[in-house]
């Protein structure tokens, strides 16, 4: 395994935990045996998880994905409620607004824009981006900053792997991503009362990107990514709150300075540039120690403790070492 | 219509947000768990908190409503308006305590001592028991004109239900400013009824 690039730390503090982890969840997986655990979402029959309308490159793309040790064996949240419930604001703020309001979204063709401090600049077809990269399967946790969780077994590619293609240069510290603005198909993007600017954008230092838990997802429950989860491209940081993993990515910029992202603009006291989860500092408004993980039942609301990093402490927590995690919230 | 038929019917309404919510919990408990969606006591948090601004909206409707139609009717029925937003609050109060935090107490009082919308929630949920506690015809006989003044609590209760709107949302003001908008009118038209020379 590659040394996430850019990275503040040297060699020897990054890869032996990274080595750790990855022979850890190996052991973990093959213990509970990997094959049983992942048959059910890889395998799924596409009728069970609605249309599919990707085109053929990405669904075959997306069907060939394999199962990866990142993978947690927590119980799956059911694809209707991964899918049916959703902050997506472009959409609506109503939790099932994306859902109903997605649809008119045409996610094909799509194409990428990446710019700023690479050699890989341009404006890419989705399928030339992705072609030849290998799709997993991860099932991550899912840490809403609202305090409720899923467990979502996403598709997609490793963001390093991705990025590297791009070929950043030394100089660019971070990374921007942008949600495509077509407010003809997003009718919350034209909404008056938002009190967010639209387009949505979002960022992560290099090495945050680099890091192989870093996720561009393509696909969600064995299938391509439905309009309401970002089709056809997001991104998926799973130690951060939701908020980070921005969707329907239409731009990539490679940039020496921090990105100020769009909920920053809007409520820089409620949401950082981080955003990491933390048990710790609380949201102003609520508490952050513990959430409940969805489905959460009306007579036992499911609550779970949060967990530092959302549980990915042992291979990220090293991102930020002697960084004051209450100022860098 | 018959008055006396008019009145059941008016009964009718205020239980039926209690009914519909109930089928839905029904539905929950016996035949569909996911009839409330995958965060089924969040919403009913929502639902119940919603339908007590209706009422309280109900409530300071009925003054500008009687000067237009001129009914002794909606007057009278304006107590029963009041003490259904009053149950519905505490319902919202009782689904966010009980089935959200599972009544854990010392997470119920730390927020209420450090979450400023809970705060105002609170107070407002406060004034609207003093007011349903008082909606009695004792009271009102036995507070005599203090019995108005007391009522006055309505207006900053109303107040303190808008903030703690504003202060619960996280990006989208629409509902908040809607209901603003229109608790604001209520407010002028009183305020102008007030100052005109009698």
């Amino acid at each position: 395994m590659k040394a996430p690039v850019g990275s503040k730390l040297t060699e020897r503090d990054v890869t032996p935990e990274a080595v750790y982890l990855n022979r850890r969840q190996y052991l973990k997986a093959s213990a509970v045996g990997a094959a049983a655990l992942l048959a059910p979402t890889l395998k799924a029959s596409e009728s069970a998880y609605g249309t599919d309308s990707a085109p053929l490159w990405l669904k075959s793309q997306n069907k060939q994905a394999s199962p990866s040790p990142f993978s947690t064996t927590e119980k799956l949240t059911p694809y209707e409620y991964v899918t049916g419930y959703n902050n997506f604001y472009e959409f609506g703020t109503g939790k099932d607004d994306p859902e109903k309001y997605g649809q008119d979204f045409k996610p094909h063709p799509w194409q990428v824009t990446v710019s700023g401090l690479a050699e890989g600049t341009g404006t890419f077809d989705l399928e030339d981006l992705l072609k030849g990269l290998e799709v997993e399967e991860r099932i991550y946790r899912l840490r809403c900053v609202e305090a409720w969780s899923m467990v979502i077994p996403w598709l997609g590619v490793p963001m390093a792997a991705l990025l590297q293609r791009l070929k950043p240069l030394s100089s660019a510290r971070y990374v921007a991503f942008e949600t495509v603005y077509r407010p003809e198909e997003m009718p919350g993007q034209s909404s008056f009362f938002a009190a967010i600017d639209y387009p949505y954008i979002e960022g992560l230092r290099m090495d945050e990107a680099m890091h192989p838990l870093t996720l561009m997802a393509t696909g969600v429950y064995g299938r391509s990514l439905p309009n309401q989860n970002g089709a056809p491209l997001r991104l998926v940081v799973p130690w951060k709150y939701g908020f980070k993993s921005i969707k329907s990515i239409r731009k990539i910029t490679f940039t020496d300075r921090q990105p100020q992202t769009t909920w920053e603009k809007s409520n820089a006291r409620e949401y950082g540039f981080y955003a990491n989860v933390n048990p710790a500092v609380d949201h102003p408004r609520w508490r952050q120690s513990e959430e409940r993980r969805l489905p959460s039942a009306l007579f036992a609301s499911n609550r779970v403790p949060t967990l530092p990093f959302n549980g990915y402490a042992e291979s990220v927590a090293g991102l930020y070492q002697g960084m004051d995690l209450r100022k860098y919230y | 219509m018959d008055k006396m038929l008019l009145t059941r019917w008016f009964w009718l309404i205020l239980f039926l947000p209690f009914v519909f919510a109930g089928i839905r919990v029904a539905q929950v408990v016996w035949y569909d768990a996911s009839a409330l969606g995958p965060d089924p006591a969040q919403n009913l948090v929502d639902l119940f908190g919603t339908i007590a601004l209706w009422f309280l909206c109900a409530v300071l409707f009925v003054t500008p409503v009687q000067t237009v139609i001129k009914t002794r009717w909606l007057l009278r029925q304006r107590r029963a308006l009041g003490v259904a937003c009053f149950a519905y609050a505490l319902l919202h109060w009782l689904s966010y305590a009980g089935l959200l935090l599972e009544w854990q107490w010392q997470n119920l009082g730390q927020d209420l001592l450090n979450r400023p919308y809970i705060i105002v929630g609170f107070l407002a949920g406060l004034m609207l028991a003093v007011l349903a506690g008082t909606s009695n015809n004792t009271s009102v006989r036995a507070l005599g004109l203090r019995w108005r003044i007391l009522h006055r609590l309505v207006y900053p209760a109303a107040l303190l239900i808008l903030i703690h709107m504003f202060w619960v949302a996280r990006s989208d003001y629409t509902e908040v400013v809607l209901y603003t908008a229109v608790v604001l009118l209520l407010l002028l038209h009183r305020w102008r009824q007030r100052v005109k020379p009698a």
